[in-house]
């Protein structure tokens, strides 16, 4: 389903991301750790087509198709969803207003008729049980006030309305106390299905307890360093990133 | 027999002499003298020049450059259907029509008002309402310092008169259509407006400026509001003046204690546009929301001028403007809060944003805090930006088009300016100025 080969990605003429590689296939669960700063929300970000990072070699296709061609709404429209680690606080755009438009034009992009106002609420309604979610946060201006949980819950409602076929979820388990978390572990597995892929951004082990992982990959420093099972965040949470790193120089000289 | 007013030649004081002379009132001592000290004062004034610190960011030069004449009538060229793209969907609507300045019955409208509510021209105002013009009539508006209003002051004859008898609610709202008509030469009005409203009155009112031809004019505007204890008045600015007009407008609002005032300023037309927004809350606990939205594109220029004067303990404003600027337009936003000595417990708050759209397109804004008391709450803030970046990739990573994430964000940025208009037919069709003006935008881009 989607293809990373050789990523490259460069900010202001420094390299982030040197020579990413990773293939997920549909129905895989991927979680991505790694310190802070080694490049896990430029990957994100990049795949969601954030236009202020620069790629300078490599390729990513999705589905066959060159992702990194795509416009940012085409890519949405095409299936791909980003959690984002800040949610972004649109004042004056009503939260209803944003995912109504938004699965509209998803919905226009797959050639299928809009939903009317009335049966966009039924539908949203069902997704809000799932979430645990109440009405008042769908009226309010878009994440304006929100409390980081909310914020982060919001962003799985999100994914919820426009059940994508690939999501990457950027730390939204970041902040989040068990209860809140357990509603988003709800939110991604009641979507988990053959058909559709996963990329779980995390720092924490905790979260992979509820949205367990097929594969697990160590991100340092732009690449991917140690690939595994479900068990290796586990050591990770353990002992941190230092081992693999040394077991990197020890393997290099 | 017509009046040409302009600087040369000492026009406005020869001018004034042969109006005085055909003007109604003239007849009534108090307005006499009221008109003459009034042109007096403008002729020791002076238009203002950017050395006027209250003028700083506004050249009116070419409005003292150029020479207006009063016309006589207009009347004939306009219909009834000529009004309809100026009204409001909501038929239950009293509505006075000027033209060229000046009212006119035959275009006008009246629905049903409660007992003793008066609502008339002020010309005939001044013939059957003079007490009450002379308790009030330019007891406000300050022509000892304010140029154009003491120009407006001398050449006042017509405009929207409302009294409101104690504890009355007014619910259908009043509307003071001012149309220009095409003229061979620049013409100048000066319409004057008075609204009186007792203790414990409810009201609504619209002045609305525009033109049905495209001609060089000017709009000189002066409005006075007494608003009664208790009482609750809804002010509504909809300035849509020709692509070459001037409109200089200045709103006086005089609140006693408790009163409520809702202003709402909405500026799209004109060349060279001054909104003066002036509310003293004299009583003890007003309340004051002063909202503003001023769209500008090409060369317009347009300057808001708040002065929120807190006189008394206890009152609470809330100014909030928010402004789109495109083209090589200017805008202007000079947010001044007095708080006097006895005004203790003033909460005044100031809001003020742009949205830049062209690289030369511009604004200055600029508060300005006079606080004398000790115990009071004063913020202020101002933002100048273009449209965010994160919001609007937040709603492409949606789905949503780079367009129509555009119009999105924009669109909640004039919303939040029109947002607390309480007359929903008002409302409605401000809002459809807003998206005629972001039509008229896109067609441009894509030509
Ligand atoms: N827009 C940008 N401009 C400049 N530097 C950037 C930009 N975006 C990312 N970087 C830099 O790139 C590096 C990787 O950042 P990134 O946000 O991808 O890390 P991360 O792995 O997500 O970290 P964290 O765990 O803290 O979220 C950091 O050094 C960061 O400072
Ligand atoms: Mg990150």
């Amino acid at each position: 389903m989607l293809e990373i080969k050789n990523l490259h990605v460069s900010v202001e003429d420094q390299e982030i991301l040197k020579g990413l590689n990773l293939t997920i296939n549909a129905g895989e669960v991927h979680s991505i750790m790694g310190p802070n700063g080694s490049g896990k929300s430029t990957l994100a970000q990049v795949l969601a087509g954030r236009d202020s990072y620069e790629i300078t070699e490599g390729e990513v296709l999705f589905e066959g198709k060159d992702l990194l061609e795509l416009a940012p709404e085409d890519r949405a429209c095409e299936g791909v969803f980003l959690a984002f680690q800040y949610p972004v606080e649109i004042p004056g755009v009503a939260n209803t207003y944003l995912l109504r438009e938004a699965l509209n034009s998803v919905r226009k992009y797959r050639g299928e008729e809009p939903l009317k106002h009335i049966e966009f609420a039924k539908y949203a309604k069902e997704k809000m049980k799932i979430m645990n979610m109440g009405d008042n946060l769908l009226k309010r201006a878009v994440n304006e006030g929100f409390s980081g949980g909310e914020k982060k819950k919001n962003e799985i409602f999100q994914m919820q309305i426009l059940e994508p076929k690939l999501a990457i979820l950027d730390e939204t388990d970041s902040g989040l106390d068990i209860d809140a978390l357990k509603v988003v572990a709800d939110g991604v597995n009641t979507l988990r299905n053959p058909e559709r892929g996963f990329l779980v951004i995390t720092h924490y082990q905790r979260l992979l307890d509820y949205i367990v992982p097929d594969f697990v990959h160590v991100l340092v420093d732009g690449k991917i360093v140690k690939s595994g099972g479900k068990e290796l965040a586990l050591e990770l949470e353990d002992k941190g990133y230092g081992w693999i790193e040394e077991e990197k120089t020890a393997a290099n000289s | 027999m017509s009046i040409t007013l302009s600087e040369k030649n000492n026009g406005y004081v020869e001018g004034f002499s042969k109006f005085e002379k055909s003007t109604s009132g003239n007849d009534q001592g108090w307005l006499k003298s009221l008109r003459q000290e009034a042109i007096q004062k403008f002729q020791d004034l002076g238009f203002p020049t950017l050395k006027d610190e209250d003028w700083r960011f506004t050249n009116v030069a070419p409005i003292a450059r150029s020479s207006f004449e009063i016309l006589e009538n207009g009347h004939d060229t306009v219909s009834a259907s000529d009004l309809a793209p100026f009204q409001f969907e909501d038929q239950q609507v009293t509505e006075l029509v000027f033209i060229n300045g000046r009212y006119t019955h035959g275009l006008s409208r009246h629905c049903e008002l409660p007992n003793g509510v008066i609502v008339k021209n002020l010309a005939d105002a001044i013939v059957s309402e003079q007490e009450i013009l002379k308790d009030n009539l330019a007891k406000y508006a300050d022509f000892n310092e304010e140029a154009f209003t003491a120009l407006n002051t001398a050449f006042m004859e017509d405009g929207g008169f409302i009294y409101i008898p104690k504890g009355t609610v007014v619910e259908t709202p009043i509307h003071f259509l001012f149309i220009s008509t095409d003229s061979d030469t620049p013409s100048i009005t000066n319409p004057r407006n008075l609204i009186i409203a007792e203790d414990n009155c409810e009201a609504n009112v619209i002045e609305h400026y525009t033109s049905i031809a495209d001609n060089v004019y000017l709009s000189n505007v002066v409005t006075e509001i007494v608003v009664g204890e208790n009482s609750t008045i809804g002010h509504y600015l909809i300035e849509l003046e020709s692509k070459k007009a001037f409109n200089i407008s200045t709103l006086r609002v005089q609140q006693a204690r408790s009163s409520n005032i809702r202003s709402h300023s909405v500026l799209l037309g004109g060349s060279l546009v001054r909104n003066n927004v002036h509310p003293v809350l004299a009583g003890e606990g007003c309340d004051s929301l002063i909202n503003g939205l001023y769209m500008s594109n090409h060369r317009q220029h347009m300057d808001n001028y708040m002065k929120v004067e807190h006189a008394s303990p206890h009152c609470d404003s809330r100014q909030l403007y928010n402004g789109i600027l495109d083209g090589r337009s200017r805008g202007v936003f000079h947010g001044r809060i007095i708080v006097h000595e006895d005004a203790q417990k003033t909460d005044a708050k100031q809001t003020n944003r742009n949205l830049i759209l062209s690289d030369t397109a511009q604004i200055d804004t600029k508060p300005q805090l006079e606080i004398y008391a000790d115990d009071v709450k004063c913020t202020h803030g101002a933002t100048i930006g273009q449209i965010d970046e994160n919001a609007l990739f937040y709603l492409r990573s949606r789905g949503i088009s780079e367009e129509a994430s555009r119009g999105i964000i924009m669109h909640a940025f004039t919303n939040e300016a029109l947002e607390s208009m309480s007359v929903d037919s008002v409302k409605n069709y401000c809002a459809n100025l807003v998206a005629d003006w972001f039509n008229q935008r896109n067609q441009k881009l894509e030509a």
